[in-house]
């Protein structure tokens, strides 16, 4: 099956259409980066300046174990979720921009 | 003893059901290895598993292949040496991924190539970038190997009382190194995503019956007193160490022995993982604060961004038919291993109530195996189901060496049957030389581990593997990063980034392991004795020693800042396709850009 050579002048080809493909894919996995980053960086911190409330016992955990032992998982689960769904829906989107413009 | 009956000695007093349940995970991979080389017929099936496995099959087999003897045995050992500050190795493992599906994971794919080199020559149109790009597969996985083996080595010690460390090392690496060498990557494919399940299932059940039979993990972590004068706030008070002493009574604490930490330290943050270089120094409690802060996040930074980078995750994500199945592998991964890391700590923190003991042992026999032995603290009350359970962690632990040593045997070997062989030395080479050779490859590769492994006695598991991924996170991670997402790196840039960054954390890690290394007591101490005086240095420069033990923190953003500024003076290099690159890494593969980029490279050397 002979494949059709696309010419080189059509939106995909694009510098523009380019750009804002990385630009989109970028600041989506940056906005969900910054939620995990913010996190990571904020526990060793908050341990290092107020160290007495991150040692409060809940069900004998302290606060810090329970959060970094436990609940950090989910936390990631929910962030790894909300990406995979939006980066699936921005490809959609992306291939439907392409194929309009294709048609016109 | 008689010299006749010398080689078997170390079958007298082994458990039999810990040896059938660790014998029956070892003949089940070598029987499934068996069946799937009859099924491994090309090469594509031996280095990329022919591409077509399914999303449930690829990320089991990915955490299989992740889940190692670090995190099965050296979690829970470093969490009762170490406390608090171990639980970052299970959540780094695990966050990890989450950056290699938000930045890596789908343009890698997308771009399609078998494995890194492949990508590393497919970027810059470098035969000579993908030879550089081999070396590092190569050095970071037996980096990576040694702690595998070492965990080898502790549980076959655990196993046959009276074998030696290095029989155990030499046992499992030759087993392994049998199976990928008949079975090729998609031998081990099948053998890893059992193997993740029975991980699961060995470290879990143990628990559950430790908990309910000792007492819930918060009890456990509620007989840790926190000592006022250490966390001076009204929180902590008289009531809670009231209520410590309670729960000490209520799980049956055993005193702590003199090598173990104390309370305070071990269950708050910036113990003693973090303050080693500060107490050599004789700094005081707030002196030394700071420098565990600075080796807290040095350690986040290597574990993230070495996840990122270790060649042999990376590897499997090409065994997924398309980038969308690529990012749902991923999140079954995250999953997977996020409930597998809950586990490991879990032990360490009843090893510290019920098993001291432990803390007086070095090498084979000290916190390292507390997975395997806590079970059997069960046998006084309930007879043989210690020893069942306890077969069933020795199961476990089985898995994970075996299964993480092949997926590293594995791309090792790739590189070398692959790349090493199949284009740099002999590029007519047939399929069938090629396939001749990475069997060839695979017994030479697996050699050189064991002969490593056997060295490592002395050293931690998980600190091991944390210096691994020191030396991935400051070459791959900012080369694989950086060509993802900046169109205007050129070859040179990212090789000297790569190069500096790497090989300078391996130096720092280097002078790190041989300064403890001179100082234990046994050959090792003779073999690297000239490095002692290293030791007086660093209790003059705590900073230093911080910097050296965890060396991510300056060299990831070095080696970044060595890319950008190379490829800034070395900008006309840029490959004159960059634009086309760029879309086949980032436009959806739906458009078939791939396609028309091979097309047009065909005439090219490159893919």
């Amino acid at each position: 099956m002979p494949t059709p050579q696309p010419p080189h002048e059509d939106v995909v080809h694009s510098e523009t259409f380019l750009r804002s493909l990385m630009r989109r894919q970028l600041s989506l996995s940056i906005s969900c980066a910054a939620a995990f980053l913010i996190a990571l960086i904020a526990m060793p911190l908050i341990n290092y300046f107020n160290p007495a409330f991150m040692a409060t016992r809940v069900a004998g955990f302290t606060l810090t174990w329970l959060i970094l032992g436990v609940l950090f998982f989910p936390f990631v689960w929910i962030i790894s979720g909300i990406f995979i769904k939006r980066s699936i829906a921005l490809e959609d989107d992306e291939v439907k921009t392409v194929q309009a413009g294709r048609k016109l | 003893m008689s010299a006749l009956s010398l080689p078997f000695a170390f079958l007298g007093g082994v458990d039999p059901w810990i040896f059938t349940f660790a014998f029956v995970t070892v003949a089940m991979t070598i029987w499934m290895g068996f069946r799937s080389a009859k099924s491994s017929k090309t090469a594509s099936d031996f280095f990329v598993a022919g591409r077509s496995v399914s999303v449930g099959w690829n990320a089991s087999a990915i955490s299989g292949e992740y889940l190692s003897a670090a995190s099965f045995m050296g979690i829970a050992g470093m969490v009762m040496s170490s406390g608090y500050d171990a639980l970052w190795y299970p959540v780094c493992y695990a966050c990890g991924y989450l950056f290699l599906l938000l930045f890596i994971a789908g343009p890698l794919r997308r771009f399609g190539a078998y494995t890194i080199p492949d990508f590393a020559e497919g970027r810059y149109d470098s035969p000579l970038f993908r030879k550089i790009a081999v070396c590092f597969v190569l050095f970071i996985g037996f980096f990576y190997t040694m702690p595998q083996m070492k965990g080898a080595g502790t549980t076959l010690a655990y196993i046959f009382p009276g074998m030696p460390y290095w029989g155990g090392v030499l046992l499992v690496g030759a087993v392994i190194t049998l199976n990928v060498a008949l079975g090729g990557m998609k031998g081990i494919t099948l053998v890893q995503a059992v193997q993740y399940w029975i991980k699961l299932f060995a470290i879990s059940v143990p628990i559950f019956v430790l908990l309910s039979v000792y007492g819930f993990y918060g009890t456990h972590l509620q007989a840790n007193h926190v000592n006022p004068a250490a966390a001076p706030a009204a929180i902590v008070g008289e009531a809670d160490n009231s209520r410590a002493t309670e729960a000490a009574a209520e799980v049956g604490r055993k005193p702590l022995v003199e090598k173990a930490p104390a309370d305070t330290s071990w269950v708050s943050p910036f113990g003693p993982l973090t303050t080693k270089a500060a107490k050599a120094a004789g700094l005081t409690a707030e002196q030394t604060k700071p420098y565990s802060l600075l080796y807290t996040y040095s350690l986040i930074m290597a574990l993230v961004c070495g996840t990122a980078g270790l060649p042999h995750i990376l590897v499997r994500f090409y065994t997924n038919p398309d980038g969308a199945a690529a990012k749902r592998t991923t999140m079954w991964v995250m999953i997977l291993i996020g409930v597998f890391y809950v586990f490991p700590p879990v032990f360490g923190v009843i090893g510290r109530n019920l098993m001291p003991e432990l803390y007086s042992g070095v090498g084979a026999k000290g916190t390292d195996k507390v997975v395997l032995e806590l079970p059997t603290l069960l046998s006084a009350k309930y007879g043989v189901l210690g020893s069942i359970l306890s077969g069933i962690t020795c199961a476990g632990a089985f898995a994970a060496f075996m299964s993480t040593f092949s997926g590293l045997l594995v791309s090792m070997t790739g590189a070398l049957a692959h790349d090493v062989y199949g284009r740099m030395i002999k590029p007519t080479a047939t399929a069938e030389e090629r396939m001749r050779m990475f069997k060839w490859c695979a017994i030479l590769v697996g050699g050189i581990s064991v002969v490593l492994g056997a060295f490592v006695e002395n050293l931690e598991i998980a600190f091991m593997v944390g210096q691994a991924f020191a030396i991935a996170a400051a070459s791959y991670f900012p080369l694989l990063f950086m060509s993802v997402w900046w169109r205007g790196m050129t070859m040179k840039g990212a090789a000297t980034g790569m190069l500096v960054g790497g090989l300078s954390s391996l130096v720092a890690a280097a002078l790190t392991n041989v300064s403890t290394l001179a100082l234990d007591k046994g050959p090792m101490g003779k073999i690297f004795g000239g490095f002692a005086p290293l030791n007086t240095y660093w209790s003059h420069h705590p900073l230093l020693r911080t910097l050296c033990d965890q060396p991510a923190i300056w060299a990831v953003p070095l080696a970044i800042v060595l890319m950008v500024v190379v490829s800034k003076a070395t900008a006309s290099d840029v490959p004159g396709d960059v634009r086309m690159k760029m879309l086949v890494l980032h436009a959806p593969e739906k458009l078939g850009l791939k396609q028309e980029y091979i097309q047009e490279h065909a005439a090219g050397p490159g893919h």
